[in-house]
């Protein structure tokens, strides 16, 4: 009787994270990363106010949750695939653990950050 | 392509040799052969053998890429050599070696055992839903139920996709892309009723969950199988069987 | 007594080999990038939190010469990532079928990039400031 992996639970999260990175991740990149830094969406696109306005709304707090937990869930995953692909050996659980175990952590702080918000 | 005194073409060929009884490590050898444009890689080996070094061993069959026999790396990629030809690598020289992360038995010979016995573990055949006699006539299906099917039962057991994946070169305990693919189809056939019991391969670790999607295996196919699809399609199925089973315990068949 | 001694190849340097898996590999390394992104994010969540003053700190390093360098590397990751994902996507889909014909990869990855577009439209629009 062969033994039932649990990648599923894994695999699943990657596959979401994977698509949503797909499709939303380069416009937020660019709006966060170049556009609102350099004032192109206007000087208070990024300010204090605006963004905890953002971070308050549960449409806002969904967004937020969702994107970076599930970056987090998916990139996790390729990069402790990544590890075997570079020669560690499979079956040592440290590196599952830690990797999992950071992409849940961060997923935890994202959670306990958005309800600090309010 | 080089031209003798006498205005004969020839290529070089450079073939990876190895003798168990005398040799430590494989080595490579350099043969000049000469060529026409419609030779294959099969015909350089076999001229090889014929006028050169009859020592050299490889396997070959129907030479026209249906028996499966002749896979080989050339120039680092897996093709079979009666389907692959000479003019496209002249001038440059062709780099032989046996297929990738296979142990080497003799010069271009591998040692394919591994693959049957994973073949004879997934039930490779129809395991019908009721007992049928001759009086019951044949099987009927739609040419959608055919469709599901037919792909991947073009496989020639040929193991280029083995030679073209990483995963199962770095740990040959995965099932690999054509035993999925070959699973596949049988679970794919509306006249089998053994998914269940090949489900248990397909859901172990060693199963589609050792595949990462590097994709190399569908694109050297030389039967257009796509054994890429089935292991990916089959990670869907894996999941949903494995979350349904919280979802509805009883009955749920595991 | 056997005469046979199967020779197992290195693994050693595999995907520096063949430009296939070289290419697979950058896919793969696009995972570094993306969480590196999410943690920018992250602590940027962090400073909303903490306050207008951790949040003005966060917001100066982000206009800094260095963050925008490395926003537009990882910008290149991410574009690099949903090329590859729409490409093999097709591969984990069950064959679909339209019309009784089965559905063309081409078009499953044409209406990802129109999904693509069309959100990126949204997103931009929410993020213009007044």
């Amino acid at each position: 009787m062969r033994a039932r992996s649990n990648e599923p639970i894994f695999w699943a999260l990657f596959g979401a994270g994977g698509t949503l990175a797909a499709v939303l991740l380069p416009s937020i990149i660019v709006v966060t990363g170049v556009a609102g830094p350099l004032g192109w969406l206007g000087p208070d696109a990024m300010s204090h106010a605006r963004a905890l306005a953002f971070a308050q709304s549960w449409f806002g707090k969904l967004f937020v949750f969702g994107v970076i937990s599930l970056v987090f869930w998916h990139a996790f995953h390729r990069i402790y695939h990544s590890l075997h692909d570079l020669g560690v050996q499979r079956g040592l659980g440290v590196f599952k653990v830690v990797s999992y175990g950071l992409a849940a952590l961060a997923t935890l702080t994202t959670a306990i950050t958005l309800l600090r918000i309010g | 392509m080089e031209r003798t005194a006498a205005g004969v073409r020839e290529i070089e060929i450079e073939v990876l040799r190895y003798h168990p009884e005398r040799d430590d490590e494989p080595y490579f050898e350099t043969f000049r052969v000469p060529f026409s444009d419609d030779m294959s890689v099969l015909q350089g080996l076999q001229f090889i053998k014929d006028h050169l070094d009859g020592s050299l061993a490889f396997r070959w069959s129907c030479r026209m890429a249906i028996c499966g026999s002749c896979g080989l790396m050339v120039d680092g990629e897996p093709h079979l050599s009666c389907k692959t030809f000479l003019r496209d690598y002249h001038p440059g020289k062709l780099r032989i070696e046996p297929l990738s992360h296979l142990p080497i038995e003799r010069d271009l010979i591998v040692d394919q055992q591994d693959f049957l016995d994973k073949l004879s573990e997934i039930k490779p055949y129809i395991v019908p839903k009721d007992t049928r006699s001759v009086e019951d006539g044949t099987f009927t299906q739609t040419p959608e139920e055919l469709e599901r099917f037919k792909q991947f039962s073009g496989c020639i057991n040929c193991l280029l996709c083995y030679a073209a994946c990483p995963q199962y070169g770095l740990d040959p305990r995965f099932q690999g892309p054509a035993i999925l693919a070959l699973l596949h189809r049988y679970n794919a056939d509306s006249r089998d009723s053994a998914r269940a019991q090949r489900m248990e391969i397909v859901n172990a670790e060693d199963g589609v969950w050792g595949c990462t999607l590097v994709g190399y295996c569908s694109e050297v196919c030389p039967k257009n199988v796509d054994p890429a699809a089935a292991v990916n399609l089959n990670k869907v199925n894996s999941t949903i069987d494995y979350f349904s089973r919280f979802l509805a315990p009883r009955g749920a068949g595991r | 007594m056997t005469r046979r001694k199967p020779y197992v190849r290195s693994m050693d340097g595999w995907w520096r080999r063949n430009p296939h898996f070289t290419r697979y590999m950058m896919r793969e390394a696009t995972s570094i990038f993306l969480a590196l992104y999410a943690g920018i994010m992250l602590l940027g969540l962090v400073a909303l939190a903490d306050g207008e003053t951790a949040y003005d700190t966060w917001l100066r390093f982000a206009r800094h010469p260095l963050s925008l360098v490395l926003h537009v590397i990882v910008l290149a990751a991410a574009v690099f990532h949903s090329v590859t994902w729409f490409a093999v996507s097709p591969k984990a889909m069950p064959a679909m079928r339209v019309g009784g014909k089965p559905m063309p990869p081409g078009f499953i990855i044409a209406s990802q990039y129109a999904a693509t577009a069309v959100a990126s439209i949204v997103v931009v629009l929410l993020a213009w400031g007044p």
